[in-house]
């Protein structure tokens, strides 16, 4: 296509316009893009914890309202965040390089008998893109692995994810397992996934159950602020 | 012909079974582990629960075998056993019928992969016809009279799904979950559904909803699908309302009167095959073939009058956009 508007060169953006078109750029899940963009605010001299807090950070929350408000959906979302990875490949040696502040840490998994990790997936990525710092273990997560990677990593947040009414009650052994290990109440447990809801995670006793990967982000900053 | 078009043709109104997985739970199913094994490990208490929806009236019975691809199975090293599988569920339930003195349809349950497809993520299309052929030689072998396609939400995964079904000389019926904001979670409308479902060259015996949040969203979904429908007969199979924990148990929100109501309305609405899924026990189903049997017309619900019975809607649709300069672009 030969249109204006598709002849937009990012290094000849200001710092501000770039800002603003790599937020749209996010939106509309152009990783190439973010990739550019990212090094562009490297060369300017950016620190790498303003590119990811000022930008990206600002662009996934766009994402992520959209999203919670049922503007955007998984696909979109998907590609938003694939977008954000790239971005976070090149940001994430440098912030720790740099000893950057993170917002925290969370450890994710699908529950045992369970092999859905879309929504875990969003969540994860989504929580990256906040600045969290995150320890996925994947599907078919049993209490154990769950265990393991608490003693090991020390998250903040604990998030469990399941779509099956078969298997979404594994997430209450999990955290009776926690109680009986005595570490329950050093962590959040936020739980989702398509048959649950408040009441449920309420009852399996969990911190938060949230409704989908941009709530997740607002409740885990939340929990975390107020623990803080 | 196949048997549930003609069931469809000389009862006009159908009634489809209750859950699987959550009335499993009760009979000793343990949090993880497949129901599908069961069709292996347990066969009296897979033939416990069909029995219990014939006798509560039910005109198909779906099959255990929705988790039956091989991905799924995988986790329960059954994967080497995918035919062996789906043939089992669709020979207990075909034992029952036979036995039953009744003509009821054996509707082989074929659920989603659980893998996003590519782009987004790496299950081919080819993969995933696969797959679904692997799970549908198994349900035809063992006679079932339809593949029940259910709670799709991807519009590709839809159409791998009915290419199998072709592919294997199956008949089949395809239902999606309409969960987020009156749309399935990728994004995908009921109207666009119905329109997708005209447009095949082989069309489903009957399409439709099942699964979801609830039974006020799947009924509400439920009018965009009849208007769209172009005839084909509609399916709505909802939830009994939403879980609970009570003390170890996994309760449903919704007593089986309320799912008579849903029946009522969704007869009302024009829905041909109406059932449930998750938290419906046959007690709901019970209710629900006492509303069919009692029903005697009435005008189609608005979304306001479903609401008004069944309850609000879980997740609504959205009136808002989203808020975007015009720095929008697009790369060639």
């Amino acid at each position: 296509m030969a249109d204006d508007e598709d002849d937009i060169i990012l290094s000849e953006l200001s710092d501000e316009e770039l800002s603003e078109q790599m937020q749209d750029d996010l939106y509309d899940g152009l990783k190439e893009e973010i990739i550019e963009g990212v090094n562009i605010y490297l060369e300017r001299g950016w620190a790498p914890y303003d590119i990811l807090t000022k930008v990206l950070v600002v662009g996934m929350k766009t994402v992520g309202d959209d999203f919670r408000d049922g503007i955007l959906f998984v696909p979109e979302v998907l590609l938003a965040a694939n977008a954000m990875k790239g971005g976070m490949h090149i940001l994430r040696p440098l912030l720790t390089e740099t000893g950057a502040p993170k917002m925290g840490k969370m450890v994710v998994g699908t529950v045992k008998g369970d092999i859905h990790d879309i929504g875990k997936n969003l969540v994860g990525m989504m929580m990256e893109g906040a600045g969290f710092e995150v320890i996925d273990l994947g599907i078919n997560t049993d209490v154990d692995q769950f265990l393991a990677a608490i003693e090991e990593h020390k998250p903040d947040i604990l998030g469990m994810s399941a779509l099956l009414t078969t298997t979404m009650t594994y997430m209450k052994v999990v955290i009776e397992t926690l109680k009986e290990k005595g570490v329950r109440d050093d962590l959040f447990v936020i739980v989702g996934g398509a048959p649950l809801n408040e009441e449920f995670g309420e009852a399996i006793g969990a911190d938060a159950y949230c409704k989908d990967a941009a709530i997740a982000v607002e409740t885990a900053k939340r929990l975390v602020s107020q623990a803080a | 012909m196949n048997k549930l078009q003609k069931l469809l043709d000389e009862r006009g109104i159908l009634l489809a079974d209750g859950a699987t997985g959550t009335n499993l739970i009760p009979m000793g199913l343990d949090s993880g582990q497949a129901p599908e094994a069961w069709n292996f490990d347990h066969v009296d208490r897979i033939q416990k629960l069909h029995q219990s929806f014939i006798d509560a009236g039910s005109d198909i019975l779906v099959t255990n075998s929705f988790g039956g691809t091989a991905r799924r199975l995988h986790l329960h090293q059954l994967d080497d056993r995918v035919v062996e599988v789906n043939e089992a569920a669709a020979t207990i339930a075909g034992d029952l019928v036979a036995n039953s003195g009744r003509e009821i349809v054996v509707a082989g349950s074929v659920g989603p992969t659980g893998d996003l497809l590519v782009p987004l993520g790496e299950l081919t299309y080819e993969g995933a016809v696969e797959a679904f052929i692997e799970q549908m030689t198994g349900l035809k072998k063992g006679g079932a009279d339809v593949a029940w396609i259910e709670t799709m939400s991807s519009p590709e995964e839809i159409d791998a799904a009915i290419e199998a079904a072709n592919e294997v000389g199956m008949d089949y019926v395809v239902t999606a979950s309409f969960d987020t904001a009156g749309k399935t979670m990728m994004g995908f409308s009921p109207a666009d559904f119905g329109d997708a479902m005209q447009a095949k060259p082989t069309k489903p015996v009957a399409f439709g909803s099942n699964c979801g949040v609830g039974a006020s969203d799947l009924l509400v979904a439920a009018i965009d699908l009849v208007a769209h429908s172009g005839g084909i007969p509609v399916v709505a199979k909802a939830n009994a309302g939403i879980p609970r924990i009570a003390g170890d148990k996994v309760v449903y929100s919704g007593s089986p009167e309320l799912m008579g109501d849903y029946a009522k309305l969704a007869m009302n609405l024009g829905i041909s095959i109406i059932g449930g899924c998750c938290g419906n026990s046959p007690a709901h189903v019970k209710a629900m073939a006492d509303a069919v049997r009692e029903h005697n017309g009435g005008d189609a619900p608005t979304a306001e009058e479903i609401i008004e019975i069944l309850g609000p809607l879980v997740s609504p649709k959205t009136d808002k956009t989203a808020d975007r300069s015009n720095r929008r672009r697009k790369r060639s």
